[in-house]
């Protein structure tokens, strides 16, 4: 399976766009798998340095999991705010506790409009913006959450770290 | 293992209980696409990814004018159970009794593990399979597959 919505400018890029290796995770802020792959993923960030760039998209069971929604679009929103990543993470740190409590503190210690914030989530502004990321997923074969892309084909070996690791050293030794 | 039923044959038709007390059948819903997920079971936990990505994806089959159909082995009532415990807001049809007999039309069945494949057909609206295939029982086949059938079903 490969991803068939090229990493674009409307994506949350960590790293250079000259970087070798792309690592793209579809994710979803409830799924306790993503949960724990986030510090999985600052390690193998950390290991590659420069030579690899990380984008996420969002996947969320909103079904399945009543907060994954309305954390994306909290993300989106600081993102809109240049905020996206200090929320990403912050988000997944705070995974047991997602709801309009922790937005709105995350959205004070991150020094964003806390009003703006709340009535972006209850408009569902950023909702267009998730619903798109979703889709380009599913079209790409997204079957569930994480799913990870190295260089745009589906990694569909596990995220445990040595093989995330081993993975993304062959595409940097085939680039 | 049968050879699942592929593009081109006309879809055998069945009525199944959808509901303790409701049964629908396939002619019903001539007249627009059809998407058939034969899948193993309720409760095993890649079905319930399975069922669960299909029903955030449900708006997108909606686009095209399709219904989603699941297909198991399992009774109305597990079926009950489990669509409300997963939110599944598409019918889920019990191939109960006789066990199998329409995954059995469709080469879906499994006869010595008593379960379906996982396999996923799309039926015009003529009734005619339009795309099948079938993965192997552990892989979640995703989505892809069925939107690119859709789409590629003469408007």
């Amino acid at each position: 399976m490969s991803l068939r919505v090229p990493v674009g400018e409307q994506d949350h890029v960590q790293g250079s766009a000259d970087a070798s290796c792309t690592l793209l995770e579809y994710g979803d802020y409830e799924c306790p798998h993503c949960g724990r792959a986030h510090p999985i993923v600052k390690r193998v960030q950390k290991h590659f340095g420069k030579k690899l760039r990380f984008v996420f998209r969002n996947f969320p069971l909103s079904e399945m999991h009543p907060h994954a929604e309305s954390a994306a679009e909290t993300a989106e929103f600081a993102g809109a705010h240049g905020k996206f990543w200090e929320m990403h993470d912050a988000l997944f740190e705070n995974q047991e506790q997602l709801g309009g409590a922790l937005y709105l503190k995350l959205a004070q210690e991150f020094a964003l409009p806390p009003q703006e914030l709340r009535a972006a989530v209850e408009n569902r502004e950023y909702l267009a913006r998730v619903k798109s990321d979703f889709t380009g997923g599913v079209r790409s074969g997204v079957n569930g959450t994480p799913t990870f892309f190295i260089n745009g084909k589906r990694h569909d070996a596990s995220f445990e770290y040595d093989d995330l690791v081993e993975a993304i050293q062959a595409a940097l030794a085939s680039a | 293992m049968d050879m699942i039923l592929a593009a081109g044959t006309p879809a055998p038709d069945f009525s199944l209980h959808v509901t303790p007390d409701q049964k629908l059948s396939l002619k019903e819903l001539r007249g627009k696409p059809v998407i058939l997920a034969f899948y193993p079971a309720d409760w095993s936990p890649v079905c319930g990814d399975q069922m669960a990505l299909y029903n955030e994806v449900l708006s997108e089959f909606h686009k095209f004018g399709a219904e989603l159909l699941g297909i198991s082995v399992d009774g109305v009532w597990c079926h009950d159970a489990f669509a409300k415990d997963r939110h599944l807001h598409f019918p889920l049809m019990a191939d109960f009794e006789p066990k199998g007999a329409v995954a059995k039309a469709y080469g879906a069945y499994r006869a010595q593990e008593g379960f379906c494949e996982r396999a996923l057909f799309v039926i015009d609206k003529k009734g005619v399979i339009a795309w099948s295939y079938c993965s192997p029982v552990a892989v979640n086949p995703g989505a892809d597959g069925i939107l690119e059938a859709l789409e590629n079903l003469p408007k």
